[in-house]
This record gives C-alpha cells, sequence and structure tokens, in this order.
C-alpha cells in the first residue's frame, strides 16, 4: 500500500466534477418537492439527458448543443410524469418508478448506435492568471462550464426561494396547496412548471456523465446517481446548500474510494465501493435532526374541489 | 343608498345536487349580514361565488350598481371583497408576514410590509408579530392573520365564515369589537355562523338558507335564537332532556397524567388528574390545540400512558394499547370523522368492524363475521338516524353530520363503561346536534362515565355535569356546571391567552 500516490491536488479537483451529475440532478429534484412533488423519476430522467445529450452532442459535434438537447430531453421525459400526477391525479411514487423504468429503457433504445462513439470534448473555462495559482488554480479554476453552472445554479435557487415571490409562491403551493388554491394561485401550472425544471436539471446531470465524466455511453450509466441525489434533498432538509454539501462529499468519498483502490489499501474493494453512500447518508442524517423541514403537502395529490 | 353587493337568482348545480337555487339578497355599505343555514344549506358555495372560486351557472351578482362576475379570488379582491376562511387558509412553514404577501396582489417589501402589519394590528386591536412561523401560532392568532391579510387591502366586503368557531369568549369579544369598528368605517359584513346568539349580538339582518333556496329573512336583534334554528331546520326543535342523577361509584381516574408532545406542533399533557363516576359527564372545554387530541388518544390507548396514572375501577390500564381497553369497556370516538374516527374508502359496515370486532363479538379466532358487521352496522343506521342508501357505502361518501351520528353511534351501541368523545357535534347540523347529545345524556342515565371534549361551550353547559378548561396542557379543576357563567369559563380557559381585552 503506497498512500503517496494519491496526490491530493487532483483529487479535490476531481471530487468537484465527480459531484456535479448528483448536483445538478438533487438541485433540480429540490424545487420539485419544494412545489410538494415528489418525482422518483431522477434516474429515469438523468439517463434520458445522457443519452439525448450524448447523441446530439455527437451529431451537432458540440458539446452545449448536447447540454441543451440534454435538458431538453429531461424536461420532456418529466412532462410525462407532470400529464400523469398533475392531469390524471395519478399515485406520484408509482409514476416516479415508471418514469424511471421507461426512461432505462428508453435510453437504451436511443443508444443503440452510439456504443463505442467518442463525443466531442468540451473545453474547460480559461481563467486566464487564475488557473496559474498554486493549489487554487487546479483545484478550483481548471474545469468545464457545466460545473460551474451547477454551482451558479444552487445559489439560484437558493436566492429564489428565499427573496423573490415566485420562491414565496412555490413554497406556498408546496406547504398547503389547498390553501394557495383558494388564494388563487394556480397549483397545478405552478408544479408542471417545477417538474419541468427538475427534468431539465436531472438531464443536463445525465448528459454530464456521458460527456464529460465517462465521456462514452452506455447503458445505465448513471448507476443509481438519480437515487443518491433523490436522498441526497431529504437528507439536506430541502435546503439548496446543505446540497451541495453533500454532493460535494458523496463525490469526495467517491473518488477517494477509487484512489485508494489504486493505492492498494488492505480493505476489500466491495467495502470501499459502499463508503461513500454510507458515509453521506450518515452525515446527512445527523445534519436533519429536525425533521420538521418537509414540505407540508409534498406527495399529496392536488384536486382542486369547488 | 344603494346596496354594495346585490345577488340575483344565483344558481348552481353541481353534478345530483343543487347547491344554490335562486339565491337572492343585498348588503349596504357598513351592514353586518348573516347567512344562516345547517350544513349542506349552500352557504359555502354561495360566499365562494361572491369571492371568485366558483362560477354561478345562472344569475348576476352587482357590486356598487356595476355588474360583477369575478373570475378568480384575484379579480374578488381587486373589487374590494375579502374572506376569512373557516379552516384557515394559511401555511403553517411560513411567517406571519410571507402568509399575508401571499394574500395580496401588489406585496410590498417584507420590511415595509412588517411595519404596515404593525400598523393594522395595532389599529384595530388585533396583536401580532410579522415575523413569528404560523406553524407556532394559536388559532386566534392565526385568525388575526387572516383578517389583517383583508385589511391591509381596504375591503368593501368582508366574508367571515365560521370565524368563532376555534376563539375563546375573550377572543371572541376581541373580534366583535373589530368588526362593529370595520362596520362603523362603512366595511360591509358577510358573517357565517351557526351560533345564533353571537348573530343577535352583532348582525343587522340574516338570510336564512335551507337545501340551497333562500327560506326567509330575519332581523337578529328582534329574533329569538330558537326562531331562527327552527327556520334553518325547517321543523321545531326539541332540547335534549336530562332528569337529576346521583352519581355512582368512581370508574376512571387519572393521577397527574404528563406526556410529552407527540409532534413539534403538538402540546405535552401536564400533570392532568381528574375522577369521573358512573353516570356522570365531565365536560372539558378549551381553544384548539390545548391538549384535546392528545387528551382523548391517552384515554383510548393510542399512545400509552406511565404507570399508575390512568385507572379503570382500581386497575391500572395506563399501559393497555386500545383494544385491551376496549375489551375492558373503555371506548373513544376521536375528532377528525374521516381518517381519524372512520377509514374514508372503507365502507361503513368495515368500519363498524373496526372498533366494533371485540365487543360485539363479530370476530372469531381472527375471521371475520360479516353477517354480524353488517347487522351490527345496520343497528347503528337504524338507531340513529344516519341517512344513507345502505352499509355497503363508503364512509366518505356521508355528509359530515350523517357520519358523525354513525361513528358516535357505533361506539354508544357498544355499550360502553367510559365513553371518551371529542367534539361530538363539530360541524353539524342543529337536529343532529341535538340527537347526538341526547344519546350521550341517555348512555350517561344507563350508568356510563362519559368524558365530552368540545369547543362549544353551549354544548358542555347543555350536557355535562362538570367543567374542566384544558390549557396549555393542563387540566383545570372541575366545577359543576351549573351556575358557571361565561366569564368564569373564559378565565379557566386562560383568558384571551396572556392579552388585555384590546383597546379599540
Amino acid at each position: 500500500m503506497d498512500l503517496s500516490v494519491i496526490n491530493p491536488v487532483l483529487l479535490l479537483a476531481a471530487l468537484m466534477s465527480a459531484a456535479t451529475p448528483i448536483l445538478l440532478a438533487a438541485t433540480g429534484e429540490l424545487v420539485v418537492e419544494r412545489a410538494g412533488v415528489l418525482n422518483l423519476g431522477v434516474e429515469g430522467m438523468m439517463i434520458v439527458g445522457a443519452i439525448c445529450g450524448f447523441a446530439a452532442a455527437v451529431e451537432s459535434a458540440s458539446p452545449l448543443v448536447g447540454f441543451a438537447a440534454a435538458a431538453a430531453g429531461g424536461a420532456v421525459l418529466s412532462l410525462l410524469f407532470a400529464l400523469l400526477t398533475q392531469l390524471t391525479l395519478a399515485n406520484q411514487v408509482a409514476s416516479g418508478l415508471a418514469l424511471t423504468l421507461f426512461g432505462l429503457g428508453l435510453s437504451a433504445l436511443l443508444g443503440q448506435g452510439y456504443v463505442g462513439v467518442k463525443p466531442p470534448r468540451m473545453p474547460d473555462v480559461d481563467f486566464g492568471p487564475l488557473a496559474e495559482i498554486p493549489l487554487l488554480g487546479p483545484v478550483l479554476f481548471s474545469h468545464d462550464p457545466i460545473l460551474y453552472i451547477g454551482i451558479l445554479l444552487v445559489a439560484a435557487v437558493w436566492a429564489v426561494l428565499k427573496f423573490t415571490r415566485a420562491g414565496l409562491i412555490l413554497r406556498a403551493v408546496g406547504e398547503n396547496h389547498d390553501a394557495a388554491h383558494a388564494l388563487g394561485y394556480k397549483v397545478v401550472r405552478i408544479r408542471t412548471l417545477a417538474i419541468m425544471f427538475g427534468g431539465a436539471l436531472a438531464g443536463l446531470g445525465g448528459a454530464y456523465i456521458s460527456l464529460i465524466r465517462v465521456p462514452q455511453w452506455t447503458e445505465g450509466m448513471t448507476a443509481g446517481v438519480g437515487w443518491i441525489a433523490l436522498a441526497l434533498v431529504v437528507f439536506a432538509s430541502w435546503k439548496p446548500w446543505r446540497v451541495l454539501l453533500g454532493a460535494y462529499l458523496f463525490g469526495g468519498i467517491a473518488q477517494l474510494q477509487l484512489n485508494l483502490q489504486g493505492a492498494g489499501v488492505a480493505i476489500p474493494v466491495e467495502y470501499l465501493a459502499m463508503s461513500p453512500y454510507i458515509i453521506t447518508i450518515v452525515v446527512l442524517v445527523v445534519l436533519s435532526a429536525d425533521r420538521t423541514a418537509a414540505p407540508g403537502s409534498l406527495g399529496r395529490i392536488f384536486h382542486a374541489s369547488g | 343608498m344603494t346596496a354594495l353587493l346585490a345577488l340575483k337568482g344565483l344558481t348552481k348545480a353541481y353534478p345530483g345536487v343543487v347547491a344554490n337555487d335562486d339565491v337572492s339578497l343585498s348588503i349596504a355599505p357598513g351592514e353586518v349580514h348573516a347567512l344562516l343555514g345547517e350544513n349542506g344549506a349552500g352557504k359555502s358555495t354561495l360566499v365562494k361565488m361572491i369571492y371568485g372560486l366558483v362560477k354561478p351557472d345562472q344569475g348576476e351578482m352587482q357590486m356598487n350598481g356595476a355588474p360583477f362576475a369575478p373570475a378568480e379570488p384575484r379579480a374578488a379582491r381587486a373589487a374590494g371583497v375579502g374572506m376569512v376562511f373557516q379552516h384557515f387558509s394559511l401555511f403553517d412553514a411560513l411567517s406571519v408576514a410571507e402568509n399575508i404577501a401571499l394574500g395580496m396582489e401588489h406585496a410590498p417589501r417584507l420590511r415595509d410590509l412588517s411595519r404596515r402589519i404593525r400598523e393594522v394590528s395595532d389599529t384595530y386591536g388585533l396583536p401580532l408579530a410579522p415575523d413569528r412561523i404560523v406553524g407556532d401560532l394559536s388559532a386566534g392568532e392565526r385568525q388575526r392573520v387572516e383578517i389583517i391579510r383583508c385589511l391591509l387591502q381596504d375591503p368593501r366586503l368582508l366574508i367571515m365564515d365560521e370565524p368563532t368557531s376555534v376563539l375563546t369568549p375573550q377572543e371572541v369579544e376581541i373580534l366583535f369589537k373589530t368588526l362593529r369598528k370595520l362596520s362603523a368605517e362603512g366595511t360591509a359584513i358577510l358573517y357565517i355562523s351557526h351560533k345564533l346568539e353571537e348573530i343577535r349580538s352583532l348582525c343587522d339582518a340574516a338570510t336564512v338558507l335551507r337545501l340551497g333556496k333562500v327560506v326567509g329573512t330575519a332581523v337578529p336583534r328582534e329574533s329569538t335564537a330558537r326562531e331562527m334554528a327552527e327556520m334553518m331546520v325547517g321543523k321545531t326543535l326539541s332540547t335534549p332532556s336530562r332528569p337529576a342523577a346521583q352519581p355512582g361509584e368512581e370508574v376512571l381516574r387519572l393521577d397527574a397524567l404528563s406526556l410529552p408532545a407527540p409532534t413539534a406542533f403538538g402540546m405535552p399533557l401536564r400533570d392532568v388528574s381528574f375522577s369521573l363516576r358512573q353516570g356522570e359527564v365531565l365536560g372539558i372545554g378549551g381553544v384548539a390545540g390545548n391538549g384535546q387530541d392528545e387528551l382523548l388518544s391517552a384515554l383510548s390507548g393510542e399512545r400509552r400512558a406511565p404507570r399508575a396514572t390512568i385507572w379503570l375501577k382500581g386497575q391500572d390500564i395506563g399501559a393497555l394499547g386500545p383494544n385491551a381497553r376496549r375489551e375492558r369497556g373503555v371506548l373513544a370516538a376521536p375528532e377528525e370523522r374521516l381518517g381519524h374516527a372512520a377509514a374514508p374508502n372503507m365502507s361503513l359496515t368495515e368500519n363498524a368492524m373496526l372498533t366494533g370486532a371485540q365487543r360485539e363479538r363479530l370476530e372469531r379466532a381472527g375471521f371475520l363475521n360479516w353477517g354480524a358487521a353488517r347487522a351490527f352496522a345496520d343497528r347503528i343506521i337504524a338507531a340513529f338516524d344516519v341517512r344513507t342508501p345502505g352499509p355497503a357505502n363508503a364512509a366518505r361518501s356521508l355528509s359530515g353530520g350523517n357520519l358523525q351520528k354513525f361513528v358516535i353511534g357505533r361506539e354508544v351501541l357498544q355499550r360502553p363503561e367510559v365513553l371518551v368523545v371529542n367534539q361530538p357535534t363539530w360541524g353539524v347540523d342543529a337536529s343532529a346536534a341535538a340527537a347526538i347529545r341526547q344519546a350521550l345524556l341517555d348512555l350517561a342515565q344507563q350508568g356510563a362515565a362519559i368524558v365530552v371534549i368540545s369547543q362549544d361551550l353551549d354544548e358542555l353547559m347543555e350536557i355535562a355535569d362538570r367543567f374542566s378548561a384544558l390549557n396549555e396542557g393542563r387540566l383545570s379543576a372541575s366545577r359543576p356546571t351549573e351556575g358557571l357563567s361565561v366569564e368564569e369559563i373564559g378565565l379557566m380557559m386562560g383568558g384571551a391567552h396572556g392579552m388585555e381585552v384590546a383597546h379599540v
């Protein structure tokens, strides 16, 4: 065992990149759940985003077009969920699970011609002299634009929820949809928009895996990241900055355990592989000791009665 | 003077029922107008049309002589209509100011809004701190949030749906002062209530609805409560009668029962003690959220109590669960009809089975005897005049009053030794309420001990032998109901929650 082969700077830089898919998906789901909707289809929307983004990027030779297509793909798939749960009043848990299964199947179908293809590479943002700073430069200023967009989105979601009227209305709808309806707010419309936002971010998260992290297309390549994102939202008590913390914790440990495997630590690989899941959940459970944070109408079906 | 609001021939039908049939009424500026009627008479539908939540099928509304047809609440609010809902339309996790901002069209910034909330609450004697979280407020304070939300928009018509059902007498006094001040300033008030004495003291005119139709109008100050009640029901009412009886020996005793709060917004029970004899009715009053639900679940066995705190005829039953207590004759009917007392989507037969299985021998060795359960349900339906096509109907399909008769009847017919009921006549119309009260009194007559938890003080005065008040999870010492005045009761209930009666 030789721990000196682990380079802390590279580890930290990789951590941010490893955390981004979860961060994007969880931020989207946070907005959906704050509006009172439980969409368990995150994994399905991610994998559909992954293949839509991959295919669009390959065909257009532009990663940015790919990410746009990924967001659109995730949002379109989420519309199916919105149709089921908001208009036909179907059960949200069952609809979400169905969405995941459907997304996995659909992506496998769409991706048949793309196995083994190499996608165009996304250039890193050029920060000029900032990237030259020792330690900080390579860790913070040597990444692709989507990673920074993810962090900005967390800040934006936090600010919108806390300081704007639109955010207040969204929280109100999630807290008590009957009262919001009585005050004249369009519960179904607001929730549908929130669901689409969540779908778009899940799609971006999926494309981040297929275009930047891996970058190639394999069936089922999201490998449960969507489920981790869902758990993260709950354990982060529906607070954006805690989602960021949780995502980095998960990404960090995932990256660390890969490095430890590489360094030949005398712990069975299986234990290392499960460690990010366990440690993230334990830390966030401790953080989320107050259980009152859940939106009051979360997962309940809204039916406007006369 | 032209009418502020005039309704002409409003009709609204839902599949299978005409909620409003050719309803006309008019309200002058500054008038306090009462809307009376039993449950299902169509009061809610009518005010929802005025507030833009429901569109009328026929008829027209006029505001100050101009046509008025709000397509949504926003339009109604813009036209000067404010509404205080019966089930408060508030958001528990948000602050007072955020709640108020949600009900306004052009909400100012939170800081300015907080200042205006303080101004209005001072002007109208409704103390309220803008930055508190609504989930922590008492029912009276929550209602103030709704009222201030309306007042901030300078309404010309304020609709109040059953505003006093959750208030202490002192809080009602504060509310009435506010309403009288508003009316003096020219704001019209449409006031919905079951409490006829209140209407007599507050309202200038009354319109009575029955089965969706206007059946009469009255000047409340010149009518008796009885006349108005009979107009609502359409028949003469009988008052529950109770022959004087000597209470027997002690059945149930609570010794300093303390339990922590079950949830974050719940109330702990603190040192609750009382003793109850055979044939006695103990009335427990208090504003909602002061430990009523918690006390009921401690008595029914839903929550286990510490050792040596609950005694049934000298036996410690604190550690027993609901079924073991039922076996021994301690039955309970909780407040929430749909979801707690009855399973909404299950049939009446199944609901009868749920609590009657043991005492009515509806199951044997784990197998259910549906024939016997159906017969039991039929017996309840017949004995308590439950209006339903039959026991195969889902509990959800019954109106509130009918379902309440069913859930109370289900316990009464199991011959309890101790019966605990919470809000037995909440949201139930006058004749059904009278029938339920009479059944409770008859049960006591046969020797059962009864605990009635209720927020309706008139009800407690009518049926209870002794009265105690729950306040912040503490139970006051009990006093005989005979000769107890409203002021004394109000003080036992904790007055106006630590505030002076407002200086308006």
